[in-house]
């Protein structure tokens, strides 16, 4: 035992003086994940805003003026009008709108009822830019949702006496402004997390063979277990560090809530943090090569965190095979565990379940590097 | 000592029918070591001699537990090297090639880290340590850090880390590779030392096959089998009558002669020593050298035999090993008339900073056409940086520099397509095929069409490259890489030869075939400029510079260099001699200074 501990303090004291004097780690640890929080906090927003859109309205009726004021009042969009439709169509060609709405002309005669054949229905046309669908939907659903609301408060004002009975009261819970940013800074927490654990471990210890002292390490007494520790511990601490910094950062710079404890999110975060190191060790007994560790990182550990965990693509869309493998994905599950945590709380029938499936899956990691930590140079 | 020798209680390491392969995918395995069978005794040291993947890392790592035996058994102090590789461990000393210093840790940390691994208990260490510095003299640099250190320093403190725990057996792997003579000699004292006072064991690799001689015993291992073991004084004594050193005299230069006994029938092996020809040959009857030597005047001495010759002499040579010197010279090659007028290379009061650091300070030298030029000096002495500068690779932070008579601060371009440069490291494509990559180097320097086609002939024909020419560079066997490397620097005929290190890592039986080429090509008329920490290849050189952290140390010929170690103590000193004056600054600066002017 006395000799167990002089050997994991002399490990521990390299690896942190490593760590101190070799900015490398440091950098990856504490200045990446503000790097990626400011470049996707910032540059991926899926809120639409000041959508440029044609208006297509021959007439200039008080009807259509409130209408159209409507959408121009709504930083969805920013409002062009146009006289007729040919000029909308050259607009949309160029790509310098991405909808169109037509008001045909006898819109508010329609409406008030000026027309021959009395009140009757005035339909609006919305011609949409489909080359990103998703953006198409997106305006869709603004500009549904504005003429709604415009309707809704026509109604109220008395003004259509035969509206629908049942009117919709919308209220959107835990992120009450929709604001895709609340969804997103959690969500990329947890992918920095995923990085910073799996390639602090599998790039330390390339380095190591690279430079030929992993062979002198292992013709000392070390046994597997002082090897496991000495490379888990600090950098658990310096991917915790990360982590924390990421969270201060989404909450006082992105002004994203949180909610639940700070007791909770250390707990659970170090399970996700363990397995992404577990995952990065495991990965080191079979790669000897810096760069190649940091190319497999990538490719095992990031982009199945990126695609499957949810943030960006919603898994429930997806094909069934697809939805199986994403459950041995860990970020899925701590990204579901990231977003409780900052938006609903310490909803504990959440947070467990998806705590336990982490602490399975770091203990498995960490078995398994402990199994495939050779102290030998058989491959 | 003999006779404690056959008592299997002083055994400390031994090995029997020891096989080892290495599994290659897609062809049968590489057999690494087989059925070796040795034992290395108490108290004494016990090298493993052999060239360039002869096994010799691979049965150390065996012993230190690194590797498991694909067949036989290796002992250590009674233990099996697979089953009991802990306990092994804490009481056997390995010192790895790379010394497994950690470079941001200083020299102190570092030993602490080693202590505290092996579990040296707290109140021996201070004892332990004042020793191991005493001895390794770096009891003044324990704050330093490893990367900040010397190859020499770095190379004692990799052993002092490895001796932290008092081993009873120490495991050293090829531990002075690129280290300065004169650190190689107080590694040699260190481990004297500790086999006299405290009677361990000692197994050592090692290329360098002076060192052999320094050993109590010796095993020589290719190609995976043990050839022959003994004494040194056993093998040397074969060698009785075989070795002659042969005087250049008015007729015949020592280069000249170098070339003529290489190829001759009868002489196994040939080297230049002390600026005559060490010629070793199959059987003790010198006169087969009368017969090259008719009419040449050149005086033969037999002499004392050392272990290098004994090796050469005892080593089956491949079939197509050096076959040089081809009769053709280029077109514009000047014979040795030519040469003693222009110089080639020129430089004046060159120098180059990193940041505060000055890498090469004041440094002027030129060489003439159809000169082989020397850069020596040990690692980080500033060769490489030099190097580098005169091919144009990095810009020189002040001084000028010439290079075929362009300045190359003005016309880089024009200088470079006059010189072919061999990097240290290898630089060729390792996916393409060797016919693959000589026409790209040759199209690259703008050779096309009949030329092209012309020049890799002879490339295939000068370096023996024929029949590897659909192979991958990366599947080339050490030494044809190196030769291929050769080829591609050498396909546009340039004037000029930068060879940066280009015998490092590279077998004895390499090293001589490459010098005996680089001398045809000088014959020729093409200009050498060669690094090397050698220093016995200093000798191949017309003139050198000896370089020490930044410095011009000395300049002049290889027998002017020998002579300022010269002493009635040592009248016919070695270049290593030379070296250790020069570093130890027994010789005054002054009196060197002008030596090649």
């Amino acid at each position: 035992m006395r000799l167990f501990l002089m050997r994991l303090r002399g490990f521990l004291k390299k690896e942190t003086l490593q760590i101190i004097r070799d900015p490398s780690s440091i950098a990856l640890a504490l200045v990446m994940p503000l790097a990626l929080l400011f470049i996707f906090g910032y540059g991926v927003n899926l809120d639409a805003e000041y959508i440029p859109v044609a208006v297509v309205s021959s007439s200039s009726g008080t009807i259509e003026r409130d209408l159209v004021s409507r959408f121009d009042l709504s930083s969805n969009f920013d409002v062009i009008r146009v006289a007729d439709m040919r000029e909308a169509e050259e607009l949309m060609q160029k790509r310098q709108v991405d909808a169109i709405i037509q008001l045909q002309p006898d819109f508010s005669a329609r409406l008030s009822g000026g027309s021959p054949n009395g009140r009757m229905q005035a339909p609006v046309q919305l011609i949409l830019n489909g080359i990103d669908a998703n953006r198409a939907r997106l305006i869709e659903g603004y500009l549904r949702s504005i003429v709604r609301k415009w309707v809704e408060s026509r109604q109220v004002q008395g003004e259509a006496a035969a509206g629908p009975l049942i009117a919709i009261s919308q209220r959107i819970w835990f992120n009450e402004g929709a604001e895709s940013r609340n969804f997103m800074v959690p969500g990329l927490i947890t992918l920095i997390m995923t990085l910073i654990g799996i390639l602090l471990t599998a790039l330390v210890v390339a380095r190591e063979w690279e430079r030929g002292t992993m062979e002198a390490m292992l013709v000392t007494p070390l046994r597997r277990i002082d090897i496991l520790l000495g490379k888990i511990l600090p950098y658990y601490v310096l991917g915790m560090l990360g982590m924390g910094m990421s969270v201060m950062v989404a909450i006082l710079v992105f002004d994203v809530p949180f909610r639940g404890s700070v007791t909770a999110l250390l707990v659970l975060s170090s399970l996700f943090m363990l397995a992404s190191l577990g995952f990065g060790l495991l990965l080191s007994a079979a790669i000897r090569i810096q760069f190649v560790a940091a190319q497999v990182s990538i490719v095992a550990g990031f982009l199945p965190a990126f695609f499957l965990s949810g943030l960006i693509f919603d898994i429930e869309s997806t094909p069934l095979p697809i939805q199986i493998v994403s459950h041995i994905v860990p970020a899925r599950y701590f990204i579901t565990i990231s977003h409780t945590l900052f938006m609903a709380g310490d909803i504990w029938e959440v947070l467990l379940p998806n705590g336990l499936v982490l602490a399975g899956m770091s203990l498995f990691f960490l078995t398994m590097a402990y199994k495939k930590i050779s102290k030998r140079l058989e491959k | 000592m003999t006779e404690v020798k056959n008592d299997t209680s002083q055994v400390v390491l031994s090995a029997s029918a020891v096989c080892k392969e290495f599994p290659v995918q897609g062809k049968p395995a590489v057999k690494a070591l087989d059925q070796v069978t040795l034992a290395a005794h108490k108290g004494a040291v016990t090298g493993l001699v052999g060239a360039d993947g002869a096994g010799k890392t691979t049965l150390i790592r065996i012993a230190a537990g690194l590797l498991i035996p694909t067949a036989g058994k290796v002992t250590l102090l009674g233990l099996d090297s697979v089953e009991d590789s802990l306990e092994i461990q804490s009481r056997v000393g390995y010192m790895p090639q790379k010394f497994g210093l950690y470079q941001d840790l200083s020299v102190m940390e570092n030993m602490n880290l080693y202590a505290d691994l092996q579990g040296v208990a707290m109140g021996e260490r201070k004892e332990r340590y004042g020793r191991l510095l005493e001895m390794t003299d770096l009891a003044r640099y324990t704050k330093r850090r490893a990367g900040a250190l010397s190859g020499g320093m770095k190379q004692k403190l990799g052993l002092a880390c490895a001796l932290i725990k008092s081993p009873e057996l120490l495991l050293l792997d090829e531990p002075t590779v690129g280290v300065d003579p004169v650190s190689r000699r107080e590694l040699w004292k260190i481990v004297y030392e500790l086999v006299e006072k405290d009677g361990i064991g000692v197994f050592v690799s090692t290329a360098y096959l002076d060192e052999a001689e320094r050993c109590d015993h010796v095993l020589v291992l290719h190609q995976g089998k043990l050839m022959a073991e003994g004494a040194p004084e056993k093998f040397t004594a074969t060698m009785k009558g075989r070795v002659c050193l042969v005087t250049p005299s008015q007729k015949i230069s020592g280069r000249g002669l170098y070339t003529r006994l290489a190829g001759s029938r009868g002489v196994v092996d040939t080297t230049i020593r002390s600026g005559r020809v060490r010629a070793v040959l199959g059987a003790a009857d010198p006169s087969v050298l009368h017969a090259v030597l008719g009419g040449l005047d050149a005086e033969v001495e037999v002499v004392e035999p050392h272990f290098e010759d004994a090796f050469m002499a005892m080593i089956p040579r491949g079939h197509d090993h050096v076959e040089v010197v081809s009769e053709v010279a280029p077109d514009n090659a000047p014979t040795h008339a030519a040469k003693s007028s222009d110089a080639l290379v020129h430089t004046h009061d060159l120098g180059k900073m990193f940041g505060d650091f000055a890498a090469v300070k004041n440094l002027s030298f030129s060489v003439k056409r159809g000169e082989i030029f020397g850069l020596l000096g040990p690692n980080g002495a500033g060769k490489s940086t030099t190097f580098r500068m005169l091919c144009g690779l990095l810009p020189a932070s002040s001084g000028e520099i010439q290079v075929a008579g362009h300045d190359l601060l003005k016309s880089r371009a024009q200088a470079r397509a006059r010189l072919g440069y061999m990097a240290q490291q290898f630089s060729l494509y390792g996916q393409l095929s060797v016919a693959e990559n000589l026409s790209f180097f040759g199209k690259v320097y703008g050779l096309y069409g009949k030329k092209l086609k012309e020049r890799i002939g002879w490339a295939y024909n000068e370096f023996s490259l024929g029949d590897w020419r659909d192979t991958s560079a990366f599947g080339l066997p050490g030494g044809y890489k190196q030769r291929l490397a050769m080829a591609a620097a050498l396909l546009h005929e340039p004037d000029i030869l930068f060879l940066d290190e280009p015998t490092s890592g590279v077998d004895p039986f390499a090293r001589r075939e490459f010098w005996l080429r680089i001398n045809g090509f000088a014959e020729q008329g093409v200009t050498v400029v060669v690094t090397t920490h050698f220093m016995e290849e200093a000798e191949y050189c017309d003139r050198m510079l000896i370089m020490s952290q930044g410095e011009t140390l000395a300049m002049g010929t290889p027998a002017e260099i020998r002579d300022l170690a010269k002493s009635p103590q040592n009248p016919r000193p070695t270049m290593d001699d030379a070296f250790i004056c020069l570093a130890e600054g027994r010789v005054p600066v002054s009196q060197h200074g002008n030596g090649g002017e």
